[in-house]
């Protein structure tokens, strides 16, 4: 049976992890490798880097920790943040990436994902939506979190699984920073209107909340950041948690 | 003892290299290539595979002398080699993605599309699931039955001789995820993924 995956991720800046309320007032906490590694010893099923490196001068920082982690951590490795173009992606997985989250790119140039997908392979390019409710609909924003598309977050995840993507990791604006828990209605639009898996995201305060975002919003996998980065609960936690709630997960 | 990974821009192997490495600590020197000569002289062979089915054939095909060279390697000198994800799609006769592709016809069987039971379960079967060794293979040493190991594809391998099968995975029908056929070994998940359980089953290959 396939198990329900939980993932942290690391906001990465100049290469130092750092995690934001609603993405901003950052903290400087560590270094990503060495945390990616506990993660991973601690039964992580993936890892996740997000490069909210602001300038481009620095951008080869994530260069540098994609390449360590690889070599010291054996299980997925998702990069996003900062993929503008085909060749971002070529440079992150001859890092050591596995697969690729793209973000504004795909929003603006959305044949981006049709391009990438055939020359890389749907099992790599994951779309992140980062959607904000608006009324009765979701909204699509991008450039971490600033812009208003007013694309609708519905109709964008589907044209995105036509166009190759092989998985949509989906981020609440609204919840994102809260710990009040998944927008689980938003999770359940997409993953019952697209056909490939979805990763659940922002918001995340207890464990329920996980154990939430796969029974109600039909998510395969969890994503969470603070809950782990500052020691509230370890993976095998998480996962010993969810086993009690009846969540496949591997332990 | 020489084991190369063949380098046929087939997509992102670097993660195959890093698990090889860490599995061969030093005693095994891994080499990374096309060069025919050095896959000739090689003791074993690892073919990755990511992307179509019909991508990596033609990659394969691409490179002048290859396929003929893996088939010397494989079926001629009966050396050991295992391919991973696409990699052991490759070993069949046909594939089916994108559109009807010929492999390399080693163990026969056909390649295609997980019958997802009318959406009822996504695609790409995303994660980990647990394995069902049903044969004694050799780079299952001392490794569990019900292990979970890490997947990603979308396409599964068909063989036409059961026998040849040595673990499958419960996801919207029976999945056949790993083969041996004598010299010829193959994985559907992903090894150098699959944590320190999939770095053994590395281990176990280097060490036939």
């Amino acid at each position: 049976m396939l198990k329900n995956r939980i993932i942290p991720c690391l906001d990465v800046k100049n290469g130092r992890v750092v995690k934001g309320i609603n993405f901003v007032d950052l903290k400087d906490a560590g270094d990503p490798v060495e945390q990616a590694k506990i993660y991973s010893d601690g039964g992580a099923d993936e890892i996740c880097f997000l490069d909210i490196t602001a300038s481009n001068e620095n951008r080869d920082t994530i260069y540098d920790v994609v390449e360590r982690t690889s070599k010291k951590c054996f299980v997925p490795l998702t990069v996003g943040g900062g993929v503008r173009g085909v060749e971002d992606i070529n440079k992150l997985l001859n890092c050591g990436a596995d697969k690729v989250s793209i973000n504004t790119a795909a929003v603006q140039k959305p044949e981006m994902i049709i391009e990438s997908s055939k020359k890389f392979g749907s099992q790599c390019i994951v779309v992140a939506i980062d959607a904000k409710k608006n009324g009765n609909k979701w909204e699509v924003f991008t450039h971490g979190g600033r812009n208003n598309t007013n694309v609708d977050a519905i109709e964008f995840a589907k044209k995105m699984e036509d166009n190759g993507a092989g998985e949509l990791l989906v981020t609440s604006m609204d919840r994102d920073g809260t710990q009040i828990g998944y927008d689980n209605e938003l999770m359940l639009k997409i993953s019952s209107t697209v056909n490939i898996p979805i990763i659940a995201s922002g918001g995340v305060g207890n464990l329920d909340h996980l154990v939430d975002g796969i029974r109600l919003g039909n998510a395969s996998a969890v994503l969470a950041a603070s809950i782990f980065h500052y020691g509230t609960h370890s993976i095998n936690e998480a996962k010993q948690y969810l086993n009690l709630k009846g969540i496949p997960v591997r332990i | 003892m020489n084991v190369t990974i063949v380098d046929y821009n087939s997509g992102n192997i670097s993660s195959v290299i890093n698990s090889f490495k860490e599995a061969a600590k030093d005693k095994v020197n891994i080499e990374v290539t096309s060069n025919l000569n050095k896959i000739k002289s090689s003791d074993k062979v690892v073919l990755p595979g990511q992307g179509s089915f019909k991508s990596c054939v033609d990659a394969l095909n691409g490179i002048n002398g290859l396929v003929e060279t893996l088939n010397e390697f494989a079926i001629t000198n009966k050396k050991p080699l295992l391919g991973i994800c696409v990699g052991l799609q490759m070993l069949a006769d046909l594939g089916y993605e994108e559109t009807q592709t010929k492999g390399l016809g080693w163990i026969s069987g056909k390649v295609s599309k997980i019958n997802n039971q009318n959406n009822k379960f996504k695609l790409p079967h995303i994660g980990w699931n647990e394995i069902n060794i049903i044969k004694d293979s050799k780079i299952f040493k001392d490794i569990e039955n019900k292990s979970h190991m890490y997947f990603v594809h979308s396409y599964e391998f068909i063989p036409e001789d059961k026998n040849v099968i040595s673990a499958t995975t419960e996801y919207s029908s029976n999945i056949v995820c790993s083969v041996e056929k004598e010299n010829i070994f193959g994985t559907q998940f992903h090894p150098e993924k699959s944590d320190k359980l999939g770095i053994k089953i590395i281990e176990n290959f280097l060490n036939l």
